[in-house]
């Protein structure tokens, strides 16, 4: 018993660090990729003894100076939901990722570990209840803050974030009808196969549509360029106006965080989770491990070297989709609210139900 | 739905029927400043909304913040010291501000620069011009959230400020020009620079366009927005890329001509809704007609002086102030508190096409009371026309009845500058 829980508080602890030093490293990448995407150097000055880690210390010093910072409460503000924002706009984010499997199932003395902290038969429900829970964050700051900005960059927030969920939730159902099953687990398991013998069945491949519904609507949710109205620094400054020191950084932690999570999602439902194309360890190929691939060839490989690829997969897919988001956000500019709002409901919507509507279709004259 | 039900109306004049409770809801005001102090209000300018929700119901723009006195300051200096106020009207744009000012003053001393003076300040006219229209769009871009474009636009305007610095070694307060001519003549290779920085310019603004022009989102929040009529815009007194951009083909290069722009070959854009779109439109299609008149400028100018040759305007050469008596008596006479440059009793205008638009400069010379020759070594007034003043002017009209957002692109393409808003 006791080891059960060792086992899941170790999973805790990879998946926490894990997204804490994506966050991180994201702070130090973006300022990077813009930079380079600029022509510019980015940050280069930060060093302890010398050593500047091409300005990695930046986000260190970045994080010292947030924490020794005023911690400024604004006078007419509401004390305790101004204090509470930022943790409902942290916490939900760092939850979801507890059903998102980052490898195949360990098979240690007997026992079969998943590599998922929680494995949960309506996985991508709960991944998206828990996003849904991150409008409180955008909406409460706004609200407590007492700012007329930050009011309306709340209200602007919630909209958003409500209206896209709706094309999360529509956009995710295409995959769910596809692999049968809302176990982000299962589904991982049911992308390794192969379509015609040769095209891995990932779920972009099945669900084209569905995949790029999901990308704008995912990061409207992250709130980031082209997407940032509830921030719209230039507009209405935004819902984080009256925050300062640790509190806004959780914000911006969050948010990060989040980037880090959108990418696992998208990598778990259309990138085939940590599968490797044409990689099967002994138990699925119900043969030799190692890669099968679609001409015949055969090159054989350990268990674990298997296990390992595939974490390895698994992270670089991640990466990939971080990088696409970052490249998204520094390449357009903002939409304004209106327009946000027809692209939702008028534009996703229809295309989102039709995806549904031609999925339904196909799996029945497929299945006959 | 009950059978009451009341008329709202929506952000871009779209009437809507809806209950009459929620009308009631919709009726609720909020007042909101932009400003003083405001990331997207250049320099410090404060508009006042009135809004219901994000629907903009009525504005109003509070400037003066940067007021520091230029037309009264130039006043108690002499005619060249006024010169260095120029620099701080239009502080990105500041040889067009030089020239004009300088121009103004010839006109009054009734001097002409020979071609090669007037080729330079042709040249430093157009790079100030290139610099202006960059920053103006480049911001208005960074604040519609395209921040990658803004920085390969000020690479762009860097090549040209670099230019700007060869020739006077300033970037900024740049006091490139005399009363009479040219403090010095281009350095060595400057030309080459030209048809380099020219190259690189126009490379960037190809980026920029496919980055901008081709971009839906940005279309979409330009197109339409901060509309104003032909009519309404002569009536404000617009000038510059926003007249234009309205349909009026009025630019003081061509209607007036002044230094040789009249020999060159260029061609004046001009739009036709009026909007935001069509001020960038314009913009970056002045600035390839600045390249334009930059590269033929650079292969056409000719040889000789830059300043005219009177004697008791321009100074002399340093080896003749240093070398012989003349020299230093001519210097003495044109530094020297009391003496200086004797501009005849007149007034005078004499506007030129800056970034904005016309910027103009009343110039009055009044004999003092000790004068014996009717002349005067200091401005007894020296009044300017800001383009910009119009625009902030129709600023409200601009922005009445579109949505919070609005405001900030259409606050860009007005390009308010408070050096010389405020003055």
């Amino acid at each position: 018993m006791w080891i059960d829980l060792v086992i899941l508080l170790a999973k805790i602890a990879v998946v926490f660090a894990g997204i804490m030093t994506g966050a991180f490293v994201l702070t130090w990448a973006e300022r990077k990729q813009s930079a380079l995407m600029a022509d510019r150097i980015g940050a280069n000055r930060c060093a302890i003894l010398g050593i500047k880690l091409w300005g990695l210390i930046n986000s260190l010093a970045d994080a010292l100076k947030l924490i020794f910072k005023e911690d400024f409460l604004p006078p007419k503000g509401l004390r305790v939901l101004h204090a509470i924002a930022p943790i409902f706009a942290m916490f939900p984010v760092f939850v979801t990722f507890a059903v998102l499997p980052f490898g195949p199932p360990l098979q240690i003395a007997g026992k079969e570990i998943p590599l998922q902290i929680l494995t949960l038969d309506i996985g991508l429900l709960y991944i998206l209840a828990f996003g849904g829970m991150a409008v409180y964050g955008v909406m409460l700051a706004g609200w407590a803050s007492n700012n007329k900005y930050s009011l309306l960059g709340g209200m602007r927030g919630s909209a958003q974030m409500i209206s896209y969920e709706i094309i999360i939730g529509l956009s995710l159902i295409g995959p769910v009808m596809v692999f049968g099953t809302l176990d982000p687990g299962r589904m991982v398991v049911a992308q390794n196969d192969l379509l015609w013998g040769w095209l891995p069945k990932w779920g972009i491949i099945v669900q084209p549509l569905a995949f790029l519904l999901f990308l704008p609507a995912a990061m409207a949710e992250t709130k980031r360029a082209p997407f940032d109205l509830p921030e719209g620094e230039s507009e209405i400054i935004g819902f984080s106006l009256e925050y300062s020191g640790m509190r806004w950084g959780m914000f911006f932690l969050g948010e990060f965080a989040e980037i880090v999570v959108l990418g696992a999602v998208m990598a778990t439902v259309f990138f085939g989770g940590y599968q490797v194309p044409y990689l099967f360890s002994g138990a699925e190929a119900a043969s030799l491990p190692g890669f099968h691939f679609p001409w015949g060839g055969y090159l054989p490989l350990g268990e674990w070297w298997i296990v390992a690829l595939r974490v390895l997969s698994f992270g670089f897919k991640v990466l990939c989709l971080m990088w696409l988001q970052m490249q998204i956000r520094w390449t357009f500019p903002r939409f304004r609210y209106d327009q946000l709002m027809r692209v939702s409901w008028r534009e996703m919507m229809p295309l989102a139900l039709a995806n549904i509507a031609v999925t339904g279709i196909v799996i029945m004259l497929v299945s006959r | 739905m009950n059978g009451e039900s009341k008329t709202v109306v929506e952000p871009y004049g779209v009437e809507r029927a809806v209950p009459e409770t929620e009308a009631e809801f919709r009726q609720e005001e909020m007042l909101l400043n932009l400003g003083p102090s405001h990331p997207s209000m250049h320099g410090i300018v404060r508009i006042i909304t009135k809004l219901q929700g994000e629907l903009v119901l009525d504005a109003e723009v509070e400037i003066g913040y940067l007021h520091r006195a230029f037309e009264k300051s130039c006043e108690a200096t002499t005619w060249n010291q006024a010169l260095i106020y120029t620099d701080r009207l239009n502080y990105v744009s500041t040889c067009i501000n030089n020239v004009g000012y300088c121009m103004a003053v010839e006109k009054l001393l009734e001097i002409e620069l020979p071609p090669r003076g007037q080729y330079i300040r042709t040249m430093l006219c157009e790079v100030s011009r290139i610099a202006d229209h960059l920053t103006c769009v480049g911001a208005a871009a960074m604040e519609l959230g395209a921040f990658t474009v803004f920085l390969y636009m000020m690479i762009a305007r860097e090549y040209c400020y670099e230019l700007i610095e060869d020739y006077c070694g300033a970037r900024i307060t740049t006091n490139c020009s005399r009363v009479g001519g040219m403090p010095h003549d281009l350095s060595d290779g400057w030309l080459e620079k030209v048809r380099w920085t020219v190259g690189k310019v126009r490379h960037i603004l190809k980026e920029c366009d496919i980055l901008l022009t081709y971009n839906r989102i940005f279309v979409d929040r330009t197109k339409g927005i901060g509309a104003i009529s032909k009519e309404r815009a002569l009536q404000y007194g617009f000038t510059g890329p926003m007249l234009r951009a309205c349909g009026v083909p009025y630019d003081v290069r061509k209607d007036h001509p002044y230094l040789i722009y009249h020999q060159l070959d260029w061609t004046v854009p001009v739009g036709h809704r009026g909007d935001v779109l069509d001020r960038y439109l314009v913009r970056m299609e002045e600035m390839e007609q600045s390249c334009r008149i930059l590269e033929q400028c650079a292969g056409k100018i000719p040889g000789g002086p830059v300043s005219c040759d009177d004697k008791q305007v321009m100074l002399p050469d340093k080896k003749d102030t240093y070398g012989n008596i003349e020299g230093l008596m001519n210097h003495f006479k044109l530094i020297m508190d009391g003496h200086g440059i004797r501009v005849p009793a007149g007034e005078v205008y004499f506007s030129v096409e800056a970034g904005n638009g016309e910027l103009g400069f009343y110039v009055v010379s009044a004999p003092d009371e000790n004068s014996r020759d009717g002349c005067n070594n200091r401005p007894w007034r020296v009044r300017c026309r800001p383009p910009c003043l119009s625009f902030v002017a129709a600023m409200p009209e601009m922005i009445r009845g579109l949505m919070v957002a609005d405001v900030v692109p259409t606050f860009g393409s007005i390009n308010m500058i408070g050096g010389e808003l405020d003055r």
